[in-house]
């Protein structure tokens, strides 16, 4: 009889303890899913060289978490929200998906938003712009990691009504993402005392901007805000010095461009062109050297902002899953949260309630072709913008997850 | 100012300047789709990814042989036309029985391998190409600053239409081509190389696709989507003007380019699907298009 009951706690003891061990690591693997546009307008920004930042974060932390493997996978969501959110539906219902990662275009990103707050996956989005990620929109397994909408439009907006440029007209992408940035902008340069005269919404992606440069020039603003991005901007800015744009007088503020836009448009045409970073790669020593292990994966390519942001999200991530012991979605976010990020991307940065991480921003200028010493030797730094200056206040956003 | 629905008189004029260029576009590739299925029955949708390839040759013509604009308006037409000829022997004509169908296929197939191709080795950033030195700068014509090189690609293509129209309509050869596209069978018991022919018309398709592309080069970037954003307007475009009509392609080409310039100043945001709202309201109308002929 006594041997019966001691066998039958030892075998109810083994099962706790077995149960205990598989609720650790869901499906025995944590799969992070790379999801963003590899062959559009967007593809030069993030694509491919987000996917090498995400299996560099995972090489160096060890290829492995609370004993189990760790696997990156990756798809292209061709800026196209219905075909998002068809992948990452069947990432996570079929392919054991733990987190969806990167993630530009903010209309797609809006849609994975929702899908992974509903099934509860952890959301790391490096690239997707709007600010409602954190606003409205917000939820509880997301970290918006890089930059938004309402940093850009502060940092720039400010800086150059603050340079004299009082009057502005928009030329916007529409879409998602073209509405935040132009709504985002349109506020700040009013809270620093400048106007705004009209805005032109061109369809998105596009190629030909010399009607809507036309429009913009006919209005007489000192200054023209590209609310786009990508290739868009890129032909936006060509096309303006070609008409004869800038050289009549109006200045160009791009409100989101990256180091891949100036590496395309070439220093002669881009130089003197201000914006908002949130990361470069030839900052400190730190940041040089993980560049340059990051550009002998990627054709020699520096990375961008948001790719040096998909691993330092990747990394927080899975630091997070080892403190927290399970890659349960909600457990994990509230780890990343209490944990705070220093590496070579951020010093002191932090996640907040609303799932934005700040962390300092900086103003940037595009240096002439002589102040320029070498290929990609672009940026010359104004201003270290501070991540609570930068970043909008947590109790602004109207995100329902803040009290 | 006088005042049309809100827009002042003199920024019309430049938008539907503005628009008149594009169209030069549509027209010069409408031209060569037109051509193709004229005479071959076949859609070809590869027409997008020649006119990038003639872009491209144009930029490496530049990059590693020296060569400039200028030799590149007849270098790249010749090699995307060689290329051209070299599907079409070695692929198409397996096809000229079959439904269109296949056709479509293939060259939607063939499209997409190009596309992929210069995409894995050159990104979509794009290239740049710079304007000619002998067409840059620009007049102020008052209501607008126009680029010289602009109102060059309204005259060339132009130019193009008007070649390729007297060599189809005026000469001998045009005559065995027109002939041809209405009874091949009865042509070749003349004893005409009828093969041949639709050989040199899938060429010479192609060659005009590179000549838009050569035009193309230094005001949009040189980047391997540069035709897939084109080729659906201008099948909209071939559509409208009716699939096998030489003179509905031009004419379509360029009034559709007028028209689209219209909607960016009165509705900017339909620019992009003008287009096919024409191209639907015709074909519930005149399905034949319009200067077409039903078979």
């Amino acid at each position: 009889m006594r041997r019966g009951w001691t066998f039958l706690a030892g075998a109810t003891a083994t099962m706790l303890l077995a149960a205990g061990a598989q609720a650790q690591v869901s499906d025995d693997v944590v799969k992070l899913g790379v999801l963003n546009d590899q062959s559009g307008v967007y593809a030069d920004l993030a694509g491919h060289g987000s996917v090498e930042a995400a299996r560099m974060a995972v090489e160096d932390f060890g290829g492995t978490v609370l004993g189990k493997s760790i696997e990156v996978i990756s798809a292209d969501h061709q800026n196209k929200p219905d075909v998002g959110a068809n992948i990452v539906n069947q990432w996570i219902d079929v392919d054991q998906v733990d987190a969806v990662v990167d993630v530009p275009t903010s209309s797609v990103a809006l849609a994975v938003q929702e899908i992974t707050r509903q099934k509860n996956r952890v959301h790391l989005n490096s690239t997707g712009g709007t600010s409602d990620l954190t606003g409205k929109a917000c939820s509880p397994t997301t970290a918006h990691w890089t930059y938004d909408t309402f940093a850009l439009a502060n940092g720039t907006g400010r800086a150059v009504v603050q340079d004299g440029g009082e009057s502005w007209f928009f030329l916007t992408a529409d879409y998602a993402f073209g509405h935040a940035l132009e709504r985002d902008t349109a506020a700040a340069v009013e809270a620093a005392g400048g106007q705004v005269l009209g805005t032109v919404r061109h369809p998105f992606p596009n190629n030909d901007f010399s009607s809507f440069l036309l429009q913009a020039q006919a209005s007489g603003s000192n200054v023209i805000g590209l609310a786009n991005a990508g290739g868009d901007t890129i032909n936006a800015i060509k096309q303006a010095r070609e008409f004869g744009i800038t050289q009549a007088g109006q200045r160009l503020a791009g409100l989101l461009i990256f180091l891949s836009d100036i590496h395309s448009l070439g220093l002669e045409t881009a130089q003197g062109l201000v914006l908002t970073t949130g990361f470069y790669w030839d900052l400190d020593d730190e940041t040089r050297a993980w560049s340059k292990r990051f550009a002998e994966r990627n054709n020699g390519r520096m990375p961008t902002m948001v790719q040096a942001g998909v691993y330092s999200a990747v990394l927080h991530y899975l630091r997070a899953i080892e403190a927290a012991g399970t890659d349960e979605a909600k457990a994990v976010m509230a780890k990343m949260k209490e944990l705070p990020i220093d590496d070579f991307f951020a010093k002191n940065g932090k996640l907040r309630q609303d799932g934005r991480m700040v962390h300092d921003m900086y103003l940037v200028q595009v240096k002439t072709p002589e102040e320029s010493k070498g290929p990609w030797d672009y940026y010359k730094i104004l201003r270290t913008i501070p991540g609570d200056e930068a970043f909008r206040p947590l109790q602004d956003g109207n995100c329902p997850l803040v009290q | 100012m006088v005042e049309i629905l809100g827009v002042p008189i003199q920024a019309l004029f430049g938008q539907l300047l503005l628009g008149l260029i594009n169209g030069s576009f549509y027209a010069v590739l409408s031209l060569g789709l037109a051509l193709i299925f004229g005479l071959l029955n076949i859609i070809n949708f590869a027409h997008g990814a020649q006119y990038m390839m003639g872009a491209f040759v144009a930029w490496l013509s530049l990059r590693y042989l020296g060569l400039g604009y200028w030799y590149a308006l007849v270098i790249a037409p010749l090699v995307v036309g060689l290329f051209g000829i070299l599907i079409e022997r070695l692929l198409l004509k397996h096809l000229y029985h079959l439904d269109h169908l296949y056709g479509l296929l293939l060259t939607f197939g063939l499209a997409l391998i190009f596309e992929g191709i210069f995409r894995e080795i050159y990104g979509i950033s794009g290239q740049p190409y710079a304007v000619p030195a002998e067409l840059a700068g620009g007049y102020n014509l008052g209501f607008m600053f126009l680029p010289l090189y602009r109102g060059w690609v309204v005259v060339a293509a132009f130019a193009a239409c008007l070649g390729t129209w007297l060599l189809i309509e005026k000469t001998k050869l045009g005559s065995y081509l027109r002939a041809a596209t209405e009874n091949p069978k009865l042509v070749q018991a003349f004893g005409i190389n009828v093969p041949l022919l639709v050989t040199l018309t899938y060429g010479f398709g192609a060659a005009l696709a590179a000549f838009a592309g050569v035009l193309a080069a230094p005001i949009y970037s040189v980047n391997p989507l540069m035709g897939s954003n084109l080729i659906i307007v201008v099948f909209a475009v071939v559509v409208i003007g009716g699939m096998g009509s030489i003179l509905g392609a031009v004419v379509t080409g360029f009034g559709l380019g007028l028209i689209e310039g219209l909607t960016k100043v009165f509705y900017p945001e339909a620019s992009n699907t003008v287009i096919f709202v024409i191209m639907a309201i015709v074909l519930l109308l005149k399905p034949a298009g319009l200067f077409g002929r039903t078979a």
